[in-house]
C-alpha cells in the first residue's frame, strides 16, 4: 500500500516504557545522532515487512545499548561485543524468527572483533547492522578501531598514526571475503539520497533475514556529532569528505538471489534429558532422616578454604552431597587460582531448607580454615556467634576472635595417622558430622562409595576410617 | 509555491532537539529553525507553512522517532483510520 504519511514507523513502541525518567516519548541520543536515523530506518523496515512480532533484535554496549527502549520487537541486551554469539544462541534456538544484531565499532571491530568474524564465517542467520562513526561515542571519543588515519580523538591528539595505531579497520572488505555471508554492503547516512540507499541495503538485509539467507552485514558510515564535537550538519559534510575515501561505499558481497534459506537443527533444551545425564531429580529425594540439628546449624553457610591439594573442593561438595541426601536444598561455589596444587582455593558450600540466594558465603556461618593465610584471611567474616574449625597440624596461631565457637582440630596429622593425606577431606566431614549433629557418620560412610564412584574399594574404606577418625576426635576432645 | 494544505511537513516542538539536519536536507528549504525556544532550550524546527513537495527527506534525515511527520501529497485525513 502506498504511504500517504511518513510518521513514527509501528516498529517503534508507543510509550518508551521501558526508558527511566519522564521523557518517554523521545530517545536518549543526542540531537543530530545517525543511531536514530538507521533506528528509524529499521523500525521502518520492520513494519513493512510486518516482521515485527517476528524480530529479535540484540542491543550492543555502546550508545546503542538501550536500543531495547526503542524496538517494539523482542530484545536482548548483551555484554560488550557479543551480540553476534548471543544471535548465534537465538537464532539457532528460534529459527523461525529474523534475528538482528545493532552494533557500533567498538563493540563490533574491537573487543567483539573474533565473535563477528566467526558467527558470519558459519554464515548465522543474523541481520547485523553495523554502525560506524569511526569513535568511541559513548565513553568520551577516545579512538575506535574505525577511527581514521590524521583523525584527532580524545586518546590519539596528535591524530591515527598508522605506524602506532594501525590503519582503519574495513569489516566490509574483511567479511566479503568469507564464503558463508550472503550479502555485504557498506552505505552512509551523509545526506538524504544516501540515507536511501541506507533504507534500500537495511530493506534488503532483513527481507534476505525473513527468507532464512544466513548472514547479511550493512555497515553504515554515521556520525557522532558530540564525539566529533562538530554540529549535526557539519558531521555530515565530516563523513562525506573525511570518511568516504577511507571507507568506500558499495556492495561487497551479494549472493542474495542464489542464497538458499539456511536450515539447522535446532538444540533441545529439555532440562529432563539435563536432570537424567547427571543423575539428578526435581523431587527431593530423601534417603535420610535427620538427626536432632541445633537452631544454628540449620542453616549453614559455609566457607572451606586452604591450599590447592588440601582437598578443599572435594570437602565442599562432599558437604553439600550428603546434606543433599537429607532433603536439603545445598549449592557449593569453588573459587581458586590457576594452579592444580599449592594455589589458594576456597569454596562456599550453603546447605538450607528454604531458597539459597546469594552461593557465595560471604559472611559464613562456619568456616574450615586448612592453612594459616586461609584463617587470617577469613576469620574476620565469620558472623558473629559461628564456628570456626582450624587445622592445628599446619596453622600455628590462635585465632583472634573470642566471639566465635573454636573448634583446633589436627585434620592433617588424623590423616596422615591413617597413612594418606588426602583423605583429610573425609576428616573435615566427620568432624563437621560431630560438631553440627547435621549428618550420622553412618550415613556418611554409607554414601562414601557413591561419592568416590569409580575408586577401589580400598580408597573408600580409608575414606569411611576417616570419617570416623575425624568424628571421634571430635568426640573425644570437645 | 503551492497553498495546498497537502504534502506538509510537520514538526513537533518538544521532541525536536534542534539538529537542523531537516532544515539542511530539505530541497525546498521550507524547514527553518524557530526563534522560539521549546522546553529543552532548543530552538527547534518548524515549518513555514506552505511550499513543501512531500518528498520526505526531512522525515528521513530527523533521528528522532517521532519529532517529524510528513503528510504527503495524496494524504486525505477522512481515510486514515
Amino acid at each position: 500500500m502506498k504511504k500517504t504519511v511518513l510518521r513514527k514507523p509501528k516498529g517503534f513502541i508507543d510509550v518508551y516504557k521501558h526508558k527511566p525518567g519522564a521523557e518517554k516519548d523521545r530517545t536518549h541520543y543526542c540531537p543530530g545522532c545517525g543511531h536514530g536515523i538507521l533506528h528509524k530506518l529499521i523500525a521502518e523496515a520492520i513494519e513493512d515487512l510486518d516482521i515485527i512480532d517476528d524480530t529479535i533484535l540484540i542491543s550492543p554496549v555502546g550508545c546503542s545499548v538501550f536500543a531495547y527502549y526503542y524496538f517494539d520487537t523482542g530484545n536482548f541486551q548483551v555484554a560488550h561485543g557479543r551480540a553476534p554469539a548471543v544471535g548465534t544462541a537465538v537464532s539457532r534456538a528460534n529459527p523461525d524468527k529474523v534475528v538482528i544484531s545493532y552494533q557500533g565499532d567498538g563493540d563490533l571491530a574491537a573487543i567483539g572483533g573474533n565473535n563477528i568474524l566467526q558467527a558470519a564465517n558459519r554464515g548465522e542467520n543474523i541481520a547485523v547492522f553495523f554502525v560506524n562513526n569511526a569513535i568511541y561515542g559513548m565513553t568520551g571519543g577516545q579512538m575506535a578501531p574505525t577511527t581514521l588515519l590524521e583523525q584527532i580523538t580524545t586518546t590519539t591528539p596528535y591524530g591515527r598514526n598508522a605506524n602506532t595505531d594501525g590503519f582503519p579497520m574495513k569489516m566490509c572488505e574483511v567479511l566479503s571475503q568469507l564464503s558463508a555471508p550472503t550479502y555485504v554492503e557498506r552505505v552512509s547516512l551523509h545526506d538524504a539520497p544516501h540515507i536511501r540507499r541506507t533504507r534500500a541495503a537495511v530493506r534488503k538485509a532483513l527481507q534476505n533475514a525473513k527468507e532464512r539467507k544466513g548472514f547479511q552485514f550493512v555497515e553504515v558510515l554515521s556520525t557522532c556529532p558530540s564525539g566529533w564535537k562538530i554540529d549535526p550538519v557539519k558531521s555530515m559534510e565530516w563523513v562525506k569528505e573525511k570518511m568516504l575515501p577511507q571507507f568506500p561505499l558499495g556492495v561487497y558481497k551479494d549472493v542474495s538471489n542464489e542464497a538458499v534459506a539456511v536450515e539447522r537443527p535446532v538444540p533441545i533444551f529439555d532440562p529432563a534429558i539435563v536432570w537424567e545425564k547427571l543423575g539428578i531429580s526435581s523431587v527431593a529425594d530423601v534417603d535420610f532422616p535427620r538427626g536432632d540439628v541445633p537452631d544454628e546449624y540449620r542453616k549453614m553457610s559455609i566457607r572451606v578454604a586452604g591450599f590447592g591439594g588440601q582437598g578443599i573442593m572435594v570437602t565442599g561438595q562432599a558437604l553439600a552431597s550428603v546434606a543433599l541426601e537429607y532433603g536439603y536444598n545445598v549449592s557449593w561455589l569453588p573459587s581458586y587460582g590457576p594452579e592444580m596444587r599449592g594455589g589458594t582455593a576456597n569454596c562456599s558450600v550453603n546447605i538450607q531448607d528454604g531458597t539459597i540466594g546469594a552461593a557465595e558465603a560471604v559472611k559464613p556461618g562456619l568456616l574450615l580454615a586448612m592453612n594459616r593465610p586461609s584463617l587470617e584471611k577469613f576469620e574476620k567474616f565469620i558472623v558473629p556467634g559461628g564456628t570456626l574449625i582450624y587445622n592445628s597440624t599446619l596453622i600455628d596461631i590462635k585465632p583472634v576472635r573470642n566471639d566465635i565457637k573454636v573448634f583446633a582440630i589436627p585434620i592433617t596429622g588424623i590423616a596422615d595417622e591413617l597413612g594418606n593425606t588426602r583423605v583429610q577431606s573425609l576428616v573435615n566431614i566427620g568432624a563437621y558430622a560431630a560438631i553440627t549433629g547435621m549428618f550420622n557418620v553412618d550415613h556418611v560412610v554409607e554414601l562414601l562409595p557413591k561419592l568416590f564412584k569409580g575408586k577401589k574399594q580400598a580408597i573408600i574404606d580409608l575414606n569411611a576410617k576417616a570419617v570416623k577418625a575425624g568424628y571421634d576426635y571430635v568426640k573425644e576432645n570437645f | 509555491m503551492t497553498d495546498a494544505k497537502y504534502p506538509r511537513s510537520e514538526v513537533d516542538p518538544d521532541k525536536c532537539k534542534g539538529c537542523g539536519l531537516c532544515i539542511a536536507a530539505c530541497p525546498k528549504k521550507v524547514l527553518v529553525f524557530s526563534p522560539k525556544l521549546n522546553s529543552k532550550g532548543y530552538h527547534y524546527a518548524e515549518y513555514v507553512g506552505s511550499g513543501c513537495v512531500g518528498c520526505g527527506n526531512c522525515f528521513y534525515n530527523c533521528p528522532e522517532p517521532d519529532a517529524i511527520t510528513v503528510y504527503l501529497r495524496n494524504y486525505d485525513p477522512e481515510k486514515v483510520v
